[in-house]
């Protein structure tokens, strides 16, 4: 255990009174907190780049390093692995302590090493995508050397957060870790699946990917829509039973509900990948299952959206005086928005329109930003107080601040994406009077322009909220307070019953 | 929770929720299921791949320019994958057949299309278009929004360990033949010369298209590798010789 952390005897230990305390290794939850929100940041406006690019095409700047194509990849990793890791491992590893009365296992050193190595994974993929270095996979371009880095520290991640759990104090396991847990597993078993490949040599950057054609399309969409259904919603998931019963001094709604809503949710996602390949050359028997499984989906995402928005049974009116819960409900709002439109979307009719458009990008960002963003930031905001020991944060008004700048930019952004995506989708397809088709491809390319422009300014709106929050909390870790007008409970008025 | 006071039954999730490794397993297990029975098939199923002529492996320089097309992110706007749609049979012709792609690590297939699908561009533009459109693409299609890639026409390409690269390739399931790895290097370079002598490598890879892309004769560059590419792209198989019951997967 740190000195730092040592020092701060007033907040460990267990909640009842007693008992022997806990000393907790905040030190590193610290140094992953501060992580999220320095990669959010830099994904964000790599975003609001390629967004721009998109509109503005001289952006490319005609050098290599710059161009879409590189940079997209660029912006992906930087919001899922980069900001989303980074508020995984931050959000993880401080709930498995709390809810286990333990501390880390391995102690600080292996805890620095997991933060230092997950960011040299960061930086080692990032630069590689800038110089031209990738597998060509959606979400798995990391090459190999980066990706057995990646797994190295993964192994350490998955000990040190089993390891923890079994110090605990705890008869159980908190419903949170099982789906952290989960969401380390599954994620190890898709990245060392998908990721194989042969280096041409030892030296040098370049592999083949083991897998081909059908099956390495396959392979990928199993992979990659797992990396959805696990990395940015099962592990997400976790936060949502910590930080929501947390903020809102409620216990979870329902116990059956969340063990439900665990076993049926990650039995069912991982088959749902298919859905990415409607109508390509894969086999119409997996297609079909696709579908299926991705329109089942839908009840165990909204058995948990059921159960993170009802645990504010008997809070609602603190929605009016705190923004971070806010954050929270709206982030579970959104996923409940987003974990119907994929059932949607996979429905094969659907997605025979909206496959290759913008719909799917907008989708996915509403899942991205509205659910994974917005229940990270509130999360986050939670945490800074507790772990830089000021009790509160800088500004509540900030906070409301940030929320309705981000979530303006997000309803701009997904509403461009529905009419650029929707609109392309249907001038593909479009036949004039003598049956020729209607438009060019490249005209569809043109209409698409003021909707791009839009949605990159929903970006910047998303990117202006999290730097009103980058400086709160910089504000809140120097134990300042802003002077404002606290929010406080409307009062209501009495009812009075009419006079007999 | 509420079953901490009481014995655990045989179906008492209390029983997981106190043994972290029973936990595991069981996650383990459940995630398992679905991609063993989706994807396993996929290898077993001999339909999977329709049985057709003229897919081979990509010559020597068609290899390096699709090396080129993935590093550039090509797949993050434009698929290689035609649905079976009349507007996208007009459009791009023949729709997509897994055996196209059989030999592709990785598959590009690509989930958009900020561009069109490139499945089947090969021969429907010159090559003097396709450099033009590489270095400058609003020179050519003013409306477009693709980034241009000079770099690619100055820059010469890289291939001195292209025997490597088959032999990486062989080793992960493209039946390159022994005499296809020995003539790498001269397959590649022969593919830019259409004066020289081609008749080796289009015996070792039929309809490999033989031409000076980029127009300079002095020196094999990163454009000619990736002109090469586009040119071969979706060009293999001769549909009129099929029935679509020949597809049937």
């Amino acid at each position: 255990m740190t000195a730092a952390t040592l020092s701060h005897g007033s907040s460990v230990g267990g909640e009842r009174a007693g008992e022997e305390t806990v000393s907790y290794n905040e030190a590193v939850i610290r140094l992953f907190v501060i992580a999220t929100m320095f990669w959010g940041v830099i994904g964000f406006m790599a975003g609001i780049f390629i967004a721009l690019e998109l509109a503005f095409p001289a952006l490319n700047l005609g050098l290599e390093w710059t161009s879409f194509g590189r940079l997209r990849p660029l912006h992906t990793s930087a919001v899922v692995f980069a900001f989303g890791g980074n508020a995984l491992f931050a959000t993880s590893l401080y709930v498995v302590q709390r809810t286990c009365r333990a501390t880390l296992w391995g102690g600080p050193l292996v805890a620095n090493f997991l933060f230092w190595g997950y960011q040299i994974f960061i930086v080692l993929a990032a630069s590689g995508y800038v110089l031209g270095i990738t597998q060509g996979k959606e979400y798995a371009e990391p090459e190999w050397y980066v990706d057995l880095w990646l797994t190295v520290v993964w192994v350490v991640y998955l000990l040190t957060f089993v390891g923890t759990i079994m110090q605990r104090r705890e008869p159980h396991i908190y419903v949170a870790n099982w789906f952290y847990l989960a969401m380390i597993v599954t994620i190890a078993m898709l990245h060392l699946v998908n990721n194989l490949s042969v280096p041409v040599s030892f030296f040098g950057a370049t592999s083949y990917s083991y897998f081909a054609g059908v099956q390495g399309a396959l392979v990928q969409w199993w992979y990659g829509h797992n990396a959805v259904g696990f990395f940015l919603t099962a592990g997400f998931l976790g936060m949502m039973y910590y930080f929501i019963p947390k903020q809102a001094g409620r216990p979870v709604y329902s116990y059956r509900l969340s063990i439900i809503h665990f076993w049926s949710l990650i039995f069912l996602y991982i088959w749902a990948g298919p859905h990415h390949l409607h109508y390509t050359a894969l086999p119409d028997w997996a297609q079909t299952l696709g579908m299926t499984f991705s329109v089942m989906l839908w009840m165990p995402s909204w058995g948990g959206m059921i159960n993170g928005i009802m645990t504010l049974s008997g809070a609602w009116d603190k929605l009016r005086t705190d923004p971070v819960l806010r954050f929270l409900v709206t982030s579970v709002a959104f996923y409940g928005m987003s974990t119907f439109e994929g059932p949607v979307m996979s429905i094969k009719a659907v997605n025979a329109l909206s496959h290759y458009t913008d719909w799917t990008v907008g989708h996915v960002h509403s899942g991205a930003l509205g659910w994974v963003a917005f229940v990270s930031f509130g999360a986050v905001y939670y945490l800074v107080p507790q772990l830089w020991k000021t009790g509160r944060l800088y500004s509540q008004r900030l906070v409301s601040y940030h929320f309705w700048t981000a979530t303006i930019g997000i309803v701009l952004y997904i509403t461009a994406m529905w009419i650029s995506g929707i609109m392309q989708g249907l001038m593909w397809r479009a036949y004039d009077n003598l049956g020729f088709l209607q438009y060019s491809f490249v005209e569809t390319v043109a209409a698409m322009h003021p909707f791009y422009v839009i949605r990159a300014l929903g970006g910047i709106m998303f990117l202006v909220g999290a730097l009103i929050m980058v400086y709160n909390l910089w504000r809140t870790t120097k134990g300042d307070v802003r002077v404002e007008k606290p929010y406080v409970t409307a009062p209501t008025r009495k009812f009075a019953p009419a006079a007999e | 929770m509420a079953t901490s006071n009481k014995k655990p039954g045989l179906f008492d999730h209390g029983l997981i929720e106190k043994n972290v490794t029973l936990m595991m397993v069981l996650i383990l297990l459940t995630v398992s299921i679905g991609g063993l029975v989706e994807i396993i098939p996929l290898f077993t199923i001999e339909s999977t791949i329709e049985k057709v002529q003229g897919v081979r492996p990509y010559s020597p320089l068609e290899q390096f320019g699709r090396n080129i097309y993935v590093r550039e992110g090509c797949y993050n706007c434009h698929s290689q994958q035609i649905r079976p749609f009349r507007d996208e049979a007009e459009r791009y012709g023949h729709y997509s057949l897994a055996a196209e792609s059989m030999y592709d690590h990785p598959f590009q297939w690509s989930s958009k299309r900020t561009g069109p699908d490139l499945a089947r561009v090969g021969g429907k533009y010159s090559d003097a278009w396709q450099v033009a459109h590489l270095i400058d693409p609003r020179a050519v299609v003013p409306e477009s929004i693709m980034p241009g890639y000079a770099f690619l026409a100055t820059r010469p390409l890289k291939a001195a360990d292209v025997k490597e690269h088959l032999k990486t390739l062989k080793i992960v399931g493209v039946p390159y033949t022994d005499e296809q790895v020995e003539n790498a290097a001269k397959d590649l370079e022969v593919q830019t010369r259409p004066d020289g002598d081609t008749a080796g490598l289009l015996a070792r890879y039929p309809k490999a298209v033989v031409s000076n892309f980029d127009g300079d004769t002095k020196v094999v560059t990163e454009m000619d590798a990736l002109v090469a590419y586009l040119q071969m792209l979706g060009t293999l198989v001769d549909f009129t010789k099929y029935q679509p019951a020949d597809f049937k997967q």
